[in-house]
């Protein structure tokens, strides 16, 4: 079965807003009994190390949950399942979380994996190195170790959201008998990693590949399936689709080629695009405004601005309907937390000029009413693209914008220091929970000069802020997700963000590599399961 | 002591001189640009907190004022250490090492080919002035430097990789191929072709124009006339007198880009695969890696300075009538 444009569409269409898409499509992969053996060859962009457990960019996201496990797993929903923990258990105030670990498990390095593991790891790692963990982990008290198989999670505050960031690429579990007592951050075993995974680190040519392979002690034997898995280092996105196209290249995730170019190879008998496979990312394009410009603080601008931008086109034109035209703060991937009942804003340049005009942004003598800059994230083509295309349409409002092009660290300054910008392009994980991966974009205690990826904007609103920190301690989750709710509506009332595109993270893969799209993660998943029918 | 040896001890210390001035150049550069690699590794981790962005500074010792970072820079320079890239956690100088070897081979193989293909292409063409060759040399010497290297790049692997399926399209290795041996040997060179090839055209370029030019320039010289003059055969006259005397400039020219070997070519790297020192330095730029940068730009100037010694050198050997003294 091949995905052709038609049938992705299609596929969205079935899913509807549930999120449970193509569940034909589970079935057919489960059904086929795993052929054993092969090297799956997949495209990475280089790393600079191989363990996640305190550095989570995108391609360490992509590499280290095929060397790692976590505590869980998660289903499409976003389910936990038991991987190293067998079971858990989350007491009635919601102030501490009771695992259960998996016996038998064993480091790469033949020593047993166990409680303490967990509790260096969450304590002296996520807590305190990792980027997000910090936040996750903040009220994290102490993790008890009553037998080597039991670790208790002691909070001073109930974190609902720990529950949904425990898979080994947000939470890894590093062995304590390598890092204790060392500089964890420069640690050998960051480069030559020792973990509980389906694969073990063999080798890793800087610029050239990183070889893993098989784990023959697995614990979820006959697990894994492959022989191997050889991460390719392509720099070029031209190159990379012509070592798809020859069969250089099995797989290749995180957006590997420009959108345009995605659809000519998926079209292609022997490349296929899976639709499943990107749920636990959740990745949403959104523009930031800076809400200290006067001519930003009067809501019927920004609802004027927003009514111009037509959603459908962006996703038609520039995601090549990889996406759905964004409703909200909250991709529809997350389905559990999800919800379409917002303030909608459809397509209408009449109703944005009418809006401006009552607002008093009285067009000059030259048809302008003001100018703006516009900033694209220097990270795909699909950003720049939606900043040409926001100029365009600012244009029939009389608004000039003026695209500024510039590299990372000059971008961050600009939009997360320095806070000296207009409005950009941009798009970030909303990842498996919103107190995670949403609640840092909008919550005025997240307005941190110097911090990428935080409230730039400047928005404060205390109706939003109290949503967010109620669902931060809300135990019930039918309660926590109406705090979400509120909070979709409070954002899309104010409008301090744009949302744009829910886009999916694609994967571009052979269609004789199966199985790698039965996780949530997709291409950033263990690959235990995933074989190679040829 | 000798003329050589003057000349030397005085070249030395220029060079000395040069270097202290690049180390202070290149940390001044470098650090003019907006941002540092704590913010770039907290941004591409997806952002933090402020705590952690203060933890990676006092890490990297970025916390620290600029002069200090200087000092400190300059400290381990002058006991050849060239630091730590926090980027890549690894030793700058092992990070070079690791990527030297497969720059050394792509830029040595396609300046050398291109430095004797330039030499007899050129040749040709001047001593074929205004024939149908030399028009269809010119014209490819024109082309090939005026062809954009991605675009001549991604050709090269549609046609070798996508449609005749002989070539590896990118890296260096094959994966399970023995490191060593003919095999080993024989397995870079499969992956060496397109890369070599493509940086060949474009520097073979410029040295078949410039042999083209220099062989004419000599050719209507004195000297050569009164070879003729002696009864000298137009094919004896060019192969003892015309091409020796042509060749001064060619050194100049392979002496400057020789020197650059260690940028490598970001360009034909990228395109290719190919883990050299270009990619190295251009990551580190976007990273704001000061160190690893710093470690590379050094090296670099060194080998510029190096060989700028040498190019005088052989200039002086092959053409008595420069003095090394000067």
């Amino acid at each position: 079965m091949s995905f052709t444009r038609r049938n992705v569409v299609a596929g969205f269409a079935a899913a509807g807003l549930a999120g449970v898409a193509m569940p034909a499509v589970v079935t057919r992969a489960y059904a086929a009994t795993p052929k054993k053996g092969g090297l799956l060859k997949m495209w990475i962009a280089e790393p600079v190390m191989l363990t996640g457990a305190f550095n989570s960019t995108g391609q360490i996201y992509e590499i280290s949950g095929k060397l790692f496990d976590g505590l869980a797993r998660y289903d499409f929903d976003l389910n936990p399942k038991p991987q190293l923990a067998l079971s858990w258990d989350v007491s009635a105030d919601g102030k501490s979380i009771t695992f259960k670990l998996r016996p038998g498990v064993k480091w790469h390095d033949g020593k047993p994996f166990t409680a303490s593991d967990v509790q260096f790891s969450a304590l002296k790692v996520w807590k305190e190195l990792h980027p997000r963990g910090r936040s996750t982990y903040r009220y994290l008290a102490d993790v008890e170790v009553p037998d080597a198989l039991t670790a208790i999670f002691k909070f001073e505050r109930p974190s609902p959201y720990v529950m949904n960031s425990l898979a080994s690429v947000e939470s890894q579990i590093l062995p304590r008998h390598l890092y204790e007592g060392t500089d964890i951050l420069t640690n050998p075993a960051n480069l030559k990693p020792i973990g509980t995974g389906p694969f073990k680190f063999k080798e890793w040519q800087r610029g050239q590949y990183i070889i893993f392979e098989r784990n023959p002690d697995y614990w979820d034997a006959p697990k894994p399936y492959l022989d191997g898995v050889v991460m390719v280092i392509i720099p070029d996105a031209a190159s990379r689709a012509v070592a798809l196209e020859a069969g250089e290249l099995d797989v290749a995730g995180a957006i590997p080629v420009p959108l345009a170019d995605a659809h000519r190879l998926a079209a292609l008998p022997t490349l296929e695009i899976p639709v499943q496979g990107s749920e636990a990312l959740a990745f949403q394009a959104f523009m930031e405004l800076n809400l200290r410009r006067p001519y930003f603080q009067d809501v019927r601008v920004r609802r004027a601005m927003y009514h111009a931008i037509d959603r459908n086109f962006v996703r038609k034109s520039i995601y090549f309907d990889f996406a759905k035209a964004a409703t909200g703060p909250i991709s529809y991937e997350n389905a559990k937390f999800y919800t379409a009942d917002v303030p909608q804003y459809e397509f209408s340049i009449a109703k944005a000029n009418a809006l401006l005009d009552e607002a008093g942004m009285k067009r000059q003598s030259d048809g302008l009413r003001f100018k703006i800059t516009h900033d694209p994230l220097p990270a795909g083509d699909h950003f720049s693209r939606t900043g040409d295309y926001f100029k365009q349409q600012m244009a029939q409002l009389g608004i000039a914008v003026d695209i500024r092009n510039q590299d990372f660290p000059t971008y961050y300054r600009r939009v997360y220091k320095d806070y000296n910008f207009d409005t950009t392009s941009t798009g970030a994980f909303g990842l498996t929970d919103p107190t995670v991966g949403i609640q840092r974009f909008y919550w005025s205690k997240n307005i941190v000069p110097g911090v990428a990826f935080s409230n730039g904007s400047g928005y404060n609103s205390a109706e939003a802020d109290k949503a967010l920190e109620d669902a931060q301690t809300e135990v019930d989750p039918a309660k926590r997700a109406g705090l979400f709710r509120d909070f979709q509506k409070i954002v899309m009332t104010d409008l301090p963000l744009f949302p744009i595109a829910d886009a999916r993270y694609i994967t571009i893969k052979s269609k004789t590599v199966m199985n790698i799209e039965v996780d949530p993660l997709g291409a950033h998943g263990s690959f235990a399961e995933a074989y190679l029918a040829r | 002591m000798s003329h050589y040896a003057i000349f030397l001890l005085r070249r030395l210390a220029q060079a000395c001189v040069i270097v202290v001035g690049i180390v202070c150049v290149n940390f001044a550069v470098v650090h003019l640009a907006p941002g540092d690699l704590a913010e770039v590794m907290a941004g591409q981790g997806g952002g933090g907190d402020a705590g952690y962005v203060a933890l990676l500074r006092e890490r990297f010792g970025l916390d620290q004022p600029l002069w200090v970072q200087f000092q400190r820079y300059a400290f381990n320079l002058l006991r050849l250490d060239l630091g730590y890239s926090f980027k890549d956690n690894m030793p700058v100088a092992a990070l070079i090492a690791d990527k030297l070897a497969a720059t050394a081979i792509l830029m040595i193989a396609s300046l050398g080919t291109a430095f004797l293909l330039g030499i007899g292409l050129g040749t040709l063409a001047a001593v074929r002035q205004n024939s149908l060759s030399d028009v269809v040399i010119s014209l490819l010497a024109l082309i090939g430097y005026a062809t954009p290297l991605f675009w001549l790049g991604l050709l090269l692997i549609l046609l070798f990789t996508v449609k005749l399926g002989w070539l590896p399209s990118s890296g260096m290795r094959t994966i399970g191929v023995p490191g060593s041996g003919l095999a080993g040997v024989l397995d870079v060179a499969r992956h060496a072709v397109m890369p070599v090839l493509t940086l060949t055209v474009f520097y073979m370029a410029v040295f078949i124009r410039l042999m083209r030019a220099s062989v004419l320039n000599v050719a209507s010289l004195d000297f050569v006339r009164t070879a003729y003059a002696k009864g000298m055969s137009r094919r004896q006259a060019y192969t003892n007198h015309v091409v020796g005397n042509a060749l001064l400039p060619m050194i100049t020219m392979l002496g400057v880009n020789a020197g650059g070997i260690l940028g490598g070519s970001v360009v034909v790297e990228t395109v290719f695969g190919w883990p050299g020192l270009g990619r190295l330095t251009f990551d580190a730029i976007f990273a704001r890696d000061v160190n690893l940068l710093l470690g590379i730009l050094f090296c670099s100037s060194l080998l510029v300075v190096i060989t700028n010694l040498v190019t005088d050198l052989v200039s002086a050997w092959i053409d008595p009538r420069i003095e090394v003294s000067a």
